[in-house]
């Protein structure tokens, strides 16, 4: 097995993911296979060869810092599954 | 005349000349989105009231003159173009009452040219996924077969353009997913060259991979409509500050000084479908009858894009969802708990399968011990893959393959086998790898009627060659204004 379920679990617990007993044998199998093909990358030689992360590079995106099309308060807030006083509402932290 | 079935083409002719209004011809396409959209599936929201409000005012527009070529043309997008004050839910539980407070560059865009957006479409849950099954709402069929797949993650963009319940519209494309599903349903549908077009207002997957583009019944609609979307834009800061060429002004004198590169690792890819095959010979032989000369290229890290993808995309995406928290906007787990364990519950519920498998095999390879084997390495087969196009296109102006391996398949035939389903994607990944443009044009159909796609890919930036090539052949096959009966 490419990944077992205890680094499923693991993972997911990273990723802010509560999975399912049942659920996490299916993604340890789903995901294992899923790995063992990536693992073909193993075969091709890349020594020396700069990685990518955007295809089209573009340096530097400047623009003039100053206001504009923001959102108010009430606006951002809309969405908000709970506020209040202007504020978003979480559950207690400590 | 059965308006909703118009190209974009004949409909603006027809409204410019006042021959039709936009108030008839969006009256039409709401009808027929009520007659076929119950088999379809097409649509999460149809905005009725907005778009007759919009058409009224492109008939005012066109009234006074200053109509430009989508004025008072009904448009469908796909639901992770956020909409100022019509729900975009990007297919999943997660946004299912999600109301944007602004609009997306290329909505904004629109909606100045004067088009009546008439509806936000399915597709798979944060586009990920080739089949359309993995909404969070709905799954959506084939216009030209209802048991099969649309394709995906523009699943229902595709579909809806096909069974005219719009007469375009607009799909993102990560992997594929503009093209695969415009092959699966008989339609055009191109994926710009990456930066051509802006993505502020797209929900993000893969930023690094993600494109907006057009889908239509013809090449010449595509054109029009990547017109009124590309462009520079300050507002996200991957978007190209380059002249945008006028895509619709399509070269139409023959294709005697093209040349067309036809990869040899794509044909000794395993598992395409001999109607696949045989359509697609057909038409490189239609495309040589208009001049065009067809020559052997070599992309020899074809084998290995799939898997590079399927690091890099997940990647990206582990980071992009990070947000979705229950805390700013959408669905939030109200069981009473802490911080943590509300993340936990809300990510868990409100994501589908598809994502949490995906958000995991990503957070996967960047974690410690395991970046460079996987994120790092699949990053410099990346520049490899590159390379191979930069090659190629030294000796070609264009790339010619199939779109996907198969015709649309059944429904549920890949739902609990991921790999099968990234398999079929290797045709199109490697253009959203290279930021290559790519263009999808109907070339057939199989023998039980199902529509093949066939792929043209260019140079970065050079959109203009892949609408001429296309719409010449087009022409010559003679294929376009085939509708499925429904």
């Amino acid at each position: 097995m490419k990944i077992t379920k205890a680094e499923v679990q693991h993972v997911a617990k990273l990723a802010r993911l509560d999975v399912r007993t049942e659920e996490i044998e299916r993604f340890a199998d789903q995901i294992g296979t899923v790995l063992e093909y990536v693992d073909t990358l193993k075969e091709v030689h890349t020594e020396g060869v700069p990685a990518t992360s955007h295809a089209i590079t573009l340096t530097n995106a400047f623009r003039e810092d100053v206001v504009q099309g923001q959102l108010n308060q009430e606006a951002a807030l809309e969405n908000a599954p709970e506020k209040s006083d202007g504020a978003f509402v979480v559950p207690k932290v400590l | 005349m059965n308006l909703h079935a118009l190209t974009i083409t004949e409909a603006s002719g027809l409204l410019q000349n006042k021959e039709i209004s936009s108030v008839e011809l969006t009256g039409a396409v709401l009808q027929r989105i009520d007659q076929v959209d119950r088999k379809i599936k097409a649509f999460l929201t149809v905005d009725t009231e907005g778009a007759m409000e919009q058409a009224k005012e492109a008939d005012k527009r066109l009234a006074s003159g200053d109509a430009a070529r989508l004025t008072g043309i009904p448009l469908g997008i796909k639901d992770l173009l956020c909409t100022k004050g019509l729900r975009t839910t990007c297919a999943s539980k997660i946004l299912e009452s999600f109301i944007p407070p602004y609009d997306a560059t290329v909505v904004t865009k629109l909606k100045k040219a004067g088009a009546v957006l008439i509806g936000k479409l399915n597709m798979d849950e944060f586009a990920m996924g080739s089949t359309t099954e993995h909404s969070g709402f709905q799954v959506t069929r084939n216009p030209w077969d209802l048991n099969r797949i649309p394709g995906g993650s523009s699943g229902g963009s595709a579909a809806a353009v096909a069974a005219d319940m719009c007469l375009g519209s607009l799909g993102s494309d990560t992997g594929g997913s503009i093209r695969q599903p415009a092959s699966h349903c008989g339609v055009v549908g191109i994926k710009p060259t990456y930066g051509r077009v802006s993505r502020y207002g797209l929900v993000a997957f893969a930023s690094s991979l993600d494109q907006i583009g057009p889908l239509g019944k013809c090449v010449a609609d595509c054109a029009i409509m990547l017109d009124a979307i590309a462009g520079h834009d300050p507002k996200d800061s991957t978007s190209v500050p380059k002249p945008v060429p006028l895509f619709a002004d399509i070269e139409e004198n023959g294709l005697a000084d093209v040349v067309i590169g036809i990869p040899k690792e794509y044909s000794a890819t395993k598992g395409i479908a001999p109607n696949v095959s045989e359509r697609v010979e057909k038409a490189i032989q239609t495309i040589e009858s208009l001049g065009a000369r067809c020559i052997e290229v070599s992309l020899p890290h074809t084998d290995h894009s799939v898997a590079a993808y399927y690091v890099i995309a997940p990647s990206e995406a582990s980071s992009n969802l990070a947000r979705y928290d229950g805390v700013k906007y959408g669905f939030r787990d109200k069981e009473e708990t802490d911080l943590h364990q509300m993340y936990r519950r809300t990510r868990s519920k409100g994501f589908g399968s598809e994502v949490q498998r995906r958000i995991i095999l990503g957070t996967y390879a960047l974690s410690a011990g395991y970046y460079d084997a996987y994120y790092g390495k699949a990053s410099q087969i990346r520049t490899l893959i590159k390379q191979d196009f930069q090659k190629a296109f030294g000796r070609c102006d264009a790339i010619l393959s199939p779109v996907a391996p198969t015709p649309a398949y059944p429904i549920g035939e890949t739902l609990d086998d991921p790999l099968t389903m990234y398999m079929s994607d290797i045709f199109t990944l490697s253009a959203n790898l290279a930021g290559i443009p790519g263009l999808s044009v109907p070339c057939g159909f199989s023998e039980d009627g199902l529509p093949i796609g066939l792929q043209l890919l260019g140079n970065h930036f050079n959109e203009s060659m892949l609408f001429r090539i296309a719409h010449q052949y087009e022409k010559a096959a003679g294929i376009v204004g085939k509708r499925p009966s429904l």
